[in-house]
C-alpha cells in the first residue's frame, strides 16, 4: 500500500531533510521498516532495537493514535497519512 | 465547561473595569457573566518563559483576576528574543520582579501572587491547589510529568504547550473526562536524546504563537465558550505554517488518570533518568582539561590540535583561534584524518558533546585526548571575552 509519511522538522535531518515521504507497507510497522531501510538513523529515532514503538514517540494514522488500534500491526489503507509526534519539552 | 463559581457568587464588575473590557462585554458570547468570571478566576502559570510570558501578558490584559506565577530564575540577555515580559532594563532581575511590574502595567486589577520557587515534588500540590487552571510553560520533561501528576491528583485542568525549533504543540490536559499528559506520553526520552531550547534553539516567535494558544484555550475553559483542544493534539508547524490536530485518548491504563494507581507525587528526576545534580557533568574516564591549562599550553606554544566538534552555524558565531572544525554529527568520517601520535583538545559549547568525540577517539586508539572542562562558553567567560557568549 501507498501512503504519506509526515515528519516533523526536528526528526526529517535523519530523512534527507524532508518531512513528507512516499512509503509504502501493508502495516506502520512495515512502513517504518522500509523508511529506516532508506534512512537507518531515523529508524533508530522511530522504533527501539526490539522493533518496538518508544513511549514518547507517536503515530497517527489518518489522525488515529495507533497504540489504540494494533500497534506496528495497525493496516495501513491506501492513501493513507501517517503522521510521527515525538515529545518535546521546551517552553 | 466553565470553571468556578456559580454566578451569584462572581465578583461585580468597576465602572473602569466596564470600560477597559467593553470589547469583551460586547460579544454577546462572553457578556458581562464571561467577564466576571474571568475576574473570578485564579491561574497558575508554570514558568515565566517563553511560552508564560504571552500567557501572562494576555491573561492579564484579558483580565484574569488572579495570577500566580511559579519562577525562580534571572531574566538572562538569551531569555529576550523570545520571552517578552521581560525587557532589556531586566536583565539580571529576578523574572517574577519583572512580571510583576509588567502586568501591573497592563492590567492593575490583577491579583499577581509570585511563587519564588522551582515547582517540586514538595511543594506542587500545596501552590497548585490554590487555583482553578494550571498553565503548563516550563522547559523539561521531569516538571511537566509533576504538573501534570498533580493536576490528576488535585482535579486541576492543564493547559500544555510544548516548542521545539519550529514546531509546537498544544492541547489541554486532565478535565474531568479527557486524557492526560502520561496518556500521550507514557514514559519520558531518554536524557540528551531530545535536545532543550537552551541546546536546540527555538524561534523567538514560535513560544508566542503556541503560548496563545494555551491562552486562548485558558480564556475559554473560564468562559465556557466555544469547543476547548480536550482530546485533541494541535500541532503547530510554523515552517510550513500549518495547524493540524490529531486524536488523544484517555488511556485506561494510564496509571494517572486511568488505573490511579499513582497516588502520590514521585521522584520526577528519576523518573526522567536524570542522575542527581550536575547534569553538565561529563561522563566518567574522559581526560580534562581546564580552560586556564589550554591558555597556559597556547602560551607557551606547545604542538598539540584543537578540534571544535560543533556544528558549522555554531562555528560562524566564534570560535577559539586556532581550531579546526570537525562536527560531531560527521565525527566518525573525520576521525581518521586526525594523527594520534599527536596531542589532541577537542571542545563543543559546554564540554557535553566534545565528551562524546573524546570518547570516540579513545575508542579508535587514541591516547593524548583532552576534554575542554565548560567548553567554549567557559573559555569566553574565563579566557576571552571577545569570543560570544551564545
Amino acid at each position: 500500500m501507498s501512503a504519506t509519511l509526515r515528519l516533523p522538522a526536528v526528526l526529517a535531518r535523519a530523512a534527507g531533510g524532508t518531512t513528507v515521504h512516499e512509503v509504502r507497507g501493508a502495516t506502520v510497522g512495515e512502513v517504518v521498516a522500509e523508511v529506516a531501510g532508506r534512512f537507518p538513523e531515523l529508524g533508530t529515532r522511530l522504533r527501539d532495537a526490539r522493533g518496538e514503538p518508544y513511549p514518547y514517540v507517536m503515530f497517527y494514522l489518518d489522525d488515529e493514535d495507533i497504540r489504540f488500534q494494533q500497534g506496528f500491526a495497525t493496516p495501513v489503507p491506501d492513501g493513507a497519512e501517517i503522521v510521527v509526534v515525538p515529545a518535546i519539552a521546551g517552553g | 465547561m466553565s470553571i468556578g463559581r456559580p454566578t451569584s457568587e462572581l465578583p461585580e464588575l468597576s465602572r473602569e473595569e466596564i470600560l477597559r473590557y467593553s470589547r469583551h462585554l460586547i460579544i454577546p458570547e462572553v457578556g458581562v457573566e464571561g467577564q466576571r468570571r474571568l475576574k473570578a478566576a485564579r491561574v497558575l502559570l508554570v514558568g515565566a518563559g517563553g511560552l508564560g510570558s504571552p500567557n501572562a501578558l494576555y491573561l492579564a490584559a484579558a483580565g484574569v483576576g488572579t495570577l500566580g506565577i511559579v519562577e525562580a530564575d534571572v531574566v538572562d540577555l538569551t531569555n529576550l528574543q523570545r520571552q517578552v515580559l521581560h525587557g532589556t532594563k531586566d536583565v539580571g532581575r529576578k523574572k517574577l520582579e519583572s512580571a510583576r511590574e509588567r502586568i501591573r502595567d497592563v492590567n492593575p486589577h490583577v491579583k499577581v501572587i509570585a511563587h519564588d520557587a522551582w515547582l517540586t515534588s514538595e511543594n506542587a500540590l500545596e501552590i497548585l491547589s490554590g487555583y482553578d487552571l494550571v498553565v503548563d510553560g516550563t522547559d523539561n520533561f521531569a516538571t511537566r510529568y509533576l504538573v501534570n501528576d498533580a493536576c490528576v491528583l488535585l482535579g486541576k485542568v492543564n493547559v500544555y504547550g510544548s516548542i521545539f525549533r519550529f514546531e509546537g504543540q498544544s492541547t489541554v490536559f486532565c478535565t474531568a473526562d479527557g486524557p492526560c499528559y502520561r496518556c500521550l506520553y507514557p514514559e519520558p526520552p531518554p536524557p540528551g536524546m531530545v535536545p532543550s531550547c537552551a541546546e536546540g534553539g527555538v524561534l523567538g516567535i514560535l513560544p508566542g504563537l503556541v503560548g496563545l494558544v494555551q491562552a486562548t484555550e485558558a480564556v475559554k475553559l473560564i468562559t465556557g465558550v466555544g469547543e476547548p483542544l480536550v482530546g485533541r493534539l494541535l500541532l503547530v508547524d510554523a515552517l510550513g505554517m500549518e495547524f493540524r490536530t490529531v486524536k488523544l485518548r484517555k488511556d485506561p491504563r494510564c496509571p494517572a488518570c486511568g488505573t490511579r494507581e499513582i497516588q502520590a507525587l514521585i521522584d520526577y528526576q528519576q523518573f526522567c533518568g536524570i542522575r542527581g545534580a550536575e547534569p553538565e557533568q561529563p561522563p566518567d574516564g574522559v581526560p580534562t582539561i581546564t580552560v586556564g591549562e589550554l591558555d597556559a599550553r597556547r602560551r607557551r606554544h606547545e604542538d598539540f590540535d584543537l578540534v571544535d566538534v560543533r556544528e558549522p552555524h555554531e562555528w560562524e558565531i566564534g570560535r577559539i583561534e586556532g581550531a579546526r572544525l570537525a562536527p560531531l554529527s560527521t565525527f566518525a568520517e573525520a576521525l581518521r584524518t586526525f594523527d594520534s601520535a599527536r596531542d589532541l583538545v577537542v571542545y563543543c559549547k559546554s564540554g557535553q558533546r566534545s565528551a562524546k568525540a573524546v570518547r570516540q577517539l579513545q575508542e579508535a586508539g587514541f591516547r593524548r585526548v583532552w576534554n575542554l572542562e565548560g567548553g567554549i562558553l567557559r573559555w569566553a567567560e574565563e579566557i576571552d571575552p571577545t569570543v560570544p557568549r551564545y
